[in-house]
């Protein structure tokens, strides 16, 4: 019997996905479960799971190409096997009831039509324009999935709940492959942007248009910082696995600093400021091959030190192979940008929507300092932050920083 | 306050204007001796004699024209149509002729055309019609379509003051199934203002005549299943009461209209127009309609119950928009 495998919804707002990566070629067995294709979309690259065990009998979508969700990208002739399955298709109906099965690939029918737009009425379109909420973000409970008027004012009255506002979705046209051409001043290769970087560069485009950026920067002496980490450096490593580093003490004296100062951990939702109760910590991950992701802590207050360096270190990992979730991705409060990996000095970072600042972390450097009219060498960094003026002003963001500084130059131990 | 039917409160009200104001005069077949077809006019002809009620042979459009005139002479007639199935014999009457005095002249043609209107009682296909829509169409008239006992006696006597032609349809099947308190004393529903029958919260309907009464049984039962279903009673169909309209489509943001007469050209396609010109952005779902379909009254039960919305129609209608 065959089962189709779809494109699937890789969290609630996505539309489309780009199939990047084939683990299996027609003719190839596969058992369920098992990685079958490799998937991006604007928020997160995943590997799909096989729905069901069989043999790959014929790919539909080819690496490369962006699809809708749900569209039918192969279909795996299934395994005697795997008909006394739990979840086992009936001889007639091709579809496989998707909800007792763990894996995010379900089977349904190759021409069910993909909810490539999100469907409201003109009511829910005036609400969302005047109040400025992404469609996309809410979740309809209409006929054919239709965001309703009950919808739209429920995720308006509970925005702690809505999710993130994501950058427009791309458009359909499918990534294509990388074109040498005699450009008129020598020859030029054109590349579509990948589905990630049109949503950085969507993302980045709106956030300056939203929001007058203003960057205060500060010089942080890490001496204290640096003491009380070479103290712990190695026995650290022998008992966690991982190195040490600079994050888990930045991230700690910002998560202080952030439930001190609330409008820097605020987001701006029409003309409401929503101050959020809890402090959800990005930290932007640059990726291998380009690219950018920002897995985020969730109730990062909630963590001691030690809790916050080893997630600081899981959601990294996983940003790097992969393996990250759409929710790992969303409802972030506050970011951390670490430009200084590369030598920076300071940065200028871009705010990440719909939150107000955003903290940029120098290169870690000894420098020459005066201290007290004697000239010091001290570990040093510049701490930069970009504040949304809409809503934070000078005088609130610096106190902010100054309380940051004021913690790492003092540090003691946890 | 006795309890009256809707019946009794138009007879009521015509009493009482013929009384008040000795220029009403009223024209029709049957309606002297014998209290007209459906007894309308009982007693009348007993108590302000044959120079008010003048019974008048079998032709609509004689005695139509005669009360046009009569109006010119500063009387104010009211023309009882025994079934008002008849009235298209005075259709060039009224369409060419009173609607159009007060543009062509300056005239005023203070008349009042009315009869029993809509189907239920087994009547035919020539006894049962809605003839609502072929005059909504002409300038210069207004409609109005009284749905309860308190309504058919204010608008018989705003009707028959006002200084235009109007065209009031009484709904023969509430005649005497519609029983109601009607407060004492001299008052006059306005031409023009629609009622909300009934508050509601996730949808409205816009309806007038004996559907309201389905609608608000309707209502009854959609508020079991925690649906609040907004009644608005239209009471006059020309004009329009379009601010109430929109009001209800603000209110609620799903509308559906309600009515007897056919599909095609009914006033819900007015209504849907309307709401879709100055309200779209309001809407929540697609104005649908509840109506009867495109054909003759039956004359057949079984097939006159099918031809007429029923309640459980406008619950599913209203179960499915709200769904929406």
């Amino acid at each position: 019997m065959e089962t189709k495998v779809i494109m699937p919804q890789l969290g609630e707002s996505i539309a489309e996905g780009t199939v990047t990566k084939w683990f299996k070629k027609p003719g190839d067995k596969v058992g369920r479960d098992e990685p079958l294709f490799e998937v991006s979309t604007d928020k997160v690259d995943s590997e799909i799971p096989s729905p069901a065990a069989g043999i790959v009998t014929r790919i539909l979508v080819e690496e490369g190409k962006t699809v809708a969700i749900n569209t039918a990208v192969a279909v795996i002739e299934t395994e005697p096997a795997a008909v006394a399955a739990p979840v086992a298709p009936s001889p007639t109906a091709a579809p496989v009831a998707p909800a007792a099965h763990p894996a995010p690939a379900i089977t349904t029918e190759v021409d069910k039509k993909p909810a490539a737009e999100v469907r409201s009425s003109p009511l829910v379109r005036r609400i969302a324009r005047e109040k400025s909420v992404d469609l996309s973000s809410v979740t309809g409970t209409g006929a054919g999935g239709r965001v309703t008027k009950k919808d739209i004012l429920g995720a308006i009255e509970k925005p702690a709940a809505v999710p993130q506002t994501v950058p427009p979705l791309p458009s359909l046209r499918p990534a294509q492959p990388a074109v040498v051409v005699a450009g008129a001043l020598g020859a030029e290769r054109r590349e579509t942007m990948s589905t990630m970087r049109r949503a950085i560069a969507d993302h980045m485009v709106m956030s300056k248009r939203v929001s007058p950026h203003v960057t205060t920067v500060f010089e942080v002496d890490l001496t204290a910082v640096n003491r009380s980490r070479e103290a712990a450096k190695e026995s650290f490593k022998n008992r966690e696995g991982f190195p040490l580093t600079y994050m888990p003490f930045i991230a700690m004296a910002t998560v202080r600093a952030l439930k001190k100062h609330p409008v820097v951990n605020s987001s701006v939702d029409g003309t409401d400021v929503v101050y959020k109760e809890y402090v959800n910590l990005g930290i932007a991950v640059a990726l291998e091959g380009g690219g950018l992701i920002v897995p985020v802590i969730k109730n990062a207050d909630e963590r001691n030190f030690l809790g916050l360096a080893r997630a600081v270190r899981q959601l990294a990992d996983a940003a790097r192979t992969k393996k990250l979730t759409p929710a790992d991705v969303q409802g972030g409060t506050f970011t951390i940008t670490n430009p200084g990996v590369f030598g920076s000095l300071f940065g200028t970072p871009i705010i990440n929507q719909p939150q107000t600042a955003i903290l940029g972390i120098g290169v870690i450097e000894k420098r020459a300092v005066v201290i007290e009219d004697m000239i010091a060498i001290r570990p040093m960094v510049y701490l930069s932050l970009s504040f949304d003026h809409r809503v934070i002003d000078g005088a609130l963001a610096d106190p902010f920083m100054a309380d940051i500084k004021k913690a790492l130059e003092n540090w003691e131990d946890q | 306050m006795p309890e009256i039917t809707y019946l009794e409160a138009i007879r009521q009200g015509i009493w009482e204007e013929l009384d008040r104001d000795s220029n009403v005069v009223m024209l029709g077949e049957d309606i002297g001796g014998y209290g007209g077809a459906f007894r309308v006019s009982s007693g009348m002809i007993d108590h302000f004699g044959t120079g008010r009620i003048i019974e008048t042979p079998i032709c609509e459009s004689g005695f139509t024209g005669a009360a046009i005139g009569l109006s010119f002479m500063g009387y104010r007639p009211i023309v009882e149509m025994q079934f008002i199935d008849f009235i298209s014999c005075a259709f060039s009457m009224i369409t060419n002729f009173a609607a159009k005095l007060r543009y062509r002249w300056g005239a005023s043609v203070p008349i009042v055309v009315r009869g029993p209107s809509g189907a239920g009682v087994r009547g035919g296909p020539f006894h049962s019609q809605s003839v609502e829509m072929f005059f909504a169409h002409t300038p210069g008239l207004k409609i109005v379509v009284p749905a309860t006992a308190a309504d058919a006696k204010g608008l018989i006597k705003a009707s028959i003051r006002d200084p235009d032609p109007v065209i009031y349809l009484e709904h023969k099947y509430l005649y005497r199934r519609i029983k109601e308190n009607v407060p004492p004393g001299d008052w006059t529903v306005p031409i023009g203002k629609a009622a909300v029958r009934r508050t509601g919260r996730d949808l409205s309907v816009i309806t007038y005549g004996a559907m309201v009464h389905v609608a608000l049984e309707a209502a009854g039962l959609l508020e079991k299943e925690d649906i609040s279903m907004e009644v608005l009673d239209l009471r006059t169909l020309l004009p329009l009461d379009r601010e109430s309209i929109l009001a209800t489509v603000r209110h609620t943001n799903k509308v559906f209209v309600l009515h007897e007469d056919t599909r095609t050209c009914g006033i819900a396609g007015e209504i849907a127009a309307i709401i879709n010109e100055e309200a779209f952005e309001d809407l929540d779902g697609p104005v649908l309609r509840v109506t009867a379909p495109d054909t003759p009254v039956p004359y057949s039960p079984p097939l006159e119950e099918f031809f007429l919305p029923k309640v459980s129609d406008v619950v599913a209608v209203a179960r499915k928009l709200v769904a929406y």
